[in-house]
């Protein structure tokens, strides 16, 4: 139920999301999702690949620093309301969200939302028991 | 182990005593015959008979390496080459190199000087020592040689190079005590280890290695992968060569220098006032037995501290830091004496943090600013943002806390800031002139 996905430590200086899509290009790896978080000075890019170890291969080797970390996929479907009961559960059961983000499922009107938890299996747990949809690496790899 | 229990153990108060009365003489000394002091003492408006105790050592004029090119090669001697033994010479990679001699006695003192380090580090009689400084102009081979052979060690004049035919000795002979630098001792251990040989397993017990700046982490690696004990010895050929000042095995904790040949100040250098003990700065050397070429008040420009608690080896000689850098590095921020050498010893006590940096100093109006580059590693890299943030308050706390001033870190990319041992760029100066 966990996903994996990988971070990288970027400058903010022109170029260097550039050459990250040049170097997974390059081996064929596709990116199923991305989140960019930064300060002024860095930005820490998080994806969500076909081909997690070829990705980190390809960009330690192209000099970047990376992290693999493992975050939870939850379905969310489009109707108002959605999104707003699943941060009730997790208010609910007292379970700490690090960071978030969200994009579209392909030929379907659901929406993906990307977890980072403190305690990932306690949260895939207490999810799981309210009825929440979370999703698995090979499903969300192939969307 | 005490080579020299006599000196080395001289109760504070006989040591600054039998320094005082060293002093005076190598004032009248050096007055009396070389032009250049005189004219400097002239200058300074002091007499030899002015000095009368260790505090009239700072009414003294210093001694810059300018002054020793200026009077090349036999300007400063002391005495008349008839007296002179040796000569030896510094590489000087600019110019024309630096010349000391050395009379009878002088080669028998650093002998003794010698003899007293090595056994400081735990060599006695009966060890071989595998001698790998260079044997030449160059005073780190001779002198170690001369000392070995005094505590009645048998001594391998390897010199430098050939590392296969090093090894090789190294291992059939069954060396049990290493001289040379501490990178050549690293370098040493990879070439064996591409041999398909592990040093560790030769009979080495001790390094003892000097002759360029290196860190407590090299040490650690050294230990680590030689397979011994790591100790420091600090020398300059101006003042002696190698046994100014040594690490005692018991401590492996600061230098002992030779308070009985060689007086220690610190000074700040850019105001060039002495500072008290346990702060850094300048580390100013006076010989006060020397005959060749004595000299008064010898800028060295390593910067280091002078450590007057009692060491636990016995030794009452003050101990030295281990060299933190040159002089020549100093920057001043907002008033502040700042060494790069500084930041990264911060930078090394941080887990994870390797001690690649570069300082950038600005001026934003009439404020000095400082931003110190950190490169993100593996170990110290998190995909959350505070925790990356959290790195950087931290480091700029340290640095505050050592250096009272604030910098600004930034984080960034691995190997985006230069690594070499020499010549890194680590300081960009852009403050107009
Ligand atoms: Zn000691």
């Amino acid at each position: 139920m966990k996903v994996q996905q990988i971070s990288i430590f970027i400058e903010n200086k022109s170029g260097r999301l550039a050459e990250v899509a040049r170097l997974l290009d390059e081996r064929k790896v596709s990116i199923r999702a991305l989140s960019l978080a930064d300060t002024s000075d860095f930005g820490i890019l998080r994806l969500l690949v076909d081909n997690t170890d070829a990705a980190l291969f390809a960009l330690k080797e192209g000099g970047f620093t990376v992290s693999k970390t493992e975050v939870v996929a939850v379905e969310v479907p489009d109707q108002p309301g959605g999104l707003s009961r699943i941060l009730q559960v997790l208010d609910e059961s007292q379970i700490n969200v690090e960071y978030m983000y969200a994009f579209a499922e392909r030929n379907a009107n659901n929406a993906i939302i990307i977890f980072r938890f403190d305690d990932i299996d306690n949260a895939i747990g207490t999810l799981q028991a309210k009825g929440v949809s979370v999703l698995t690496g090979e499903r969300l790899y192939s969307l | 182990m005490i080579w020299n229990d006599d000196f080395e153990t001289l109760p504070r108060e006989a040591l600054e005593s039998l320094q005082a009365k060293r002093l005076k003489q190598v004032s009248e000394r050096v007055y009396a015959t070389v032009p250049f002091y005189r004219q400097q003492f002239d200058q300074a408006g002091v007499k030899p008979e002015n000095i009368r105790s260790l505090d009239d050592l700072r009414r003294l004029p210093f001694t810059l390496k300018q002054d020793m090119r200026d009077n090349y090669p036999y300007g400063l001697f002391a005495k008349p080459l008839d007296q002179i033994v040796r000569i030896h010479a510094s590489s000087g990679t600019t110019g024309k190199p630096t010349v000391v001699g050395y009379t009878r006695r002088d080669i028998e003192n650093w002998t003794e000087l010698m003899a007293r380090s090595f056994v400081a580090a735990g060599a006695h009689c009966g060890d071989v020592i595998h001698n790998a400084y260079g044997y030449g102009l160059f005073t780190g081979g001779l002198g170690a040689h001369y000392g070995a052979e005094r505590i009645g060690a048998s001594v391998i004049p390897m010199s430098g190079g050939n590392t296969k035919k090093q090894l090789m000795i190294m291992q059939d002979f069954g060396s049990t005590v290493l001289t040379c630098t501490p990178s050549y001792s690293l370098f040493l251990a990879e070439a064996a280890a591409e041999e398909g040989v592990d040093i560790r397993k030769f009979k080495l017990r001790v390094g003892i290695l000097g002759a360029e700046p290196w860190s407590e982490r090299m040490r650690d690696e050294i230990e680590a992968k030689v397979g011994i004990k790591a100790i420091d010895i600090y020398g300059l050929s101006e003042i002696l060569g190698p046994g100014v000042g040594i690490e005692c095995i018991e401590a492996q904790s600061g230098l002992h220098i030779w308070e009985d040949h060689f007086i220690p100040e610190i000074i700040d250098p850019h105001t060039c006032e002495v500072l008290p003990d346990g702060e850094q700065g300048e580390l100013v050397i006076t010989t006060i037995t020397k005959e060749g070429i004595p000299l008064i008040r010898y800028r060295t420009r390593d910067i280091t501290r002078i450590i007057a608690e009692p060491c636990i080896c016995g030794r009452t000689h003050r101990r030295l830091a281990r060299m933190s850098g040159r002089s020549d590095d100093m920057l001043i921020i907002r008033g502040v004496n700042v060494f790069p050498s500084q930041i990264e010893s911060v930078l090394m006590q941080i887990e994870g943090v390797e001690p690649h940096y570069l300082l950038i100093v600005d001026r934003e109006g009439t404020l000095d600013t400082l931003e110190v580059q950190v490169e993100v590693n593996e170990q110290t890299f998190s995909d959350e943002i505070k925790v990356l943030q959290g790195l950087s308050r931290r480091i700029e706390k340290e640095i505050k806390d050592l250096l009272g001033i604030s910098c600004r870190i930034r984080l960034v990319e691995p190997k985006t800031l230069v690594r070499s041992e020499g010549k890194a760029q680590r300081v960009i100066d852009k403050r107009p002139k």
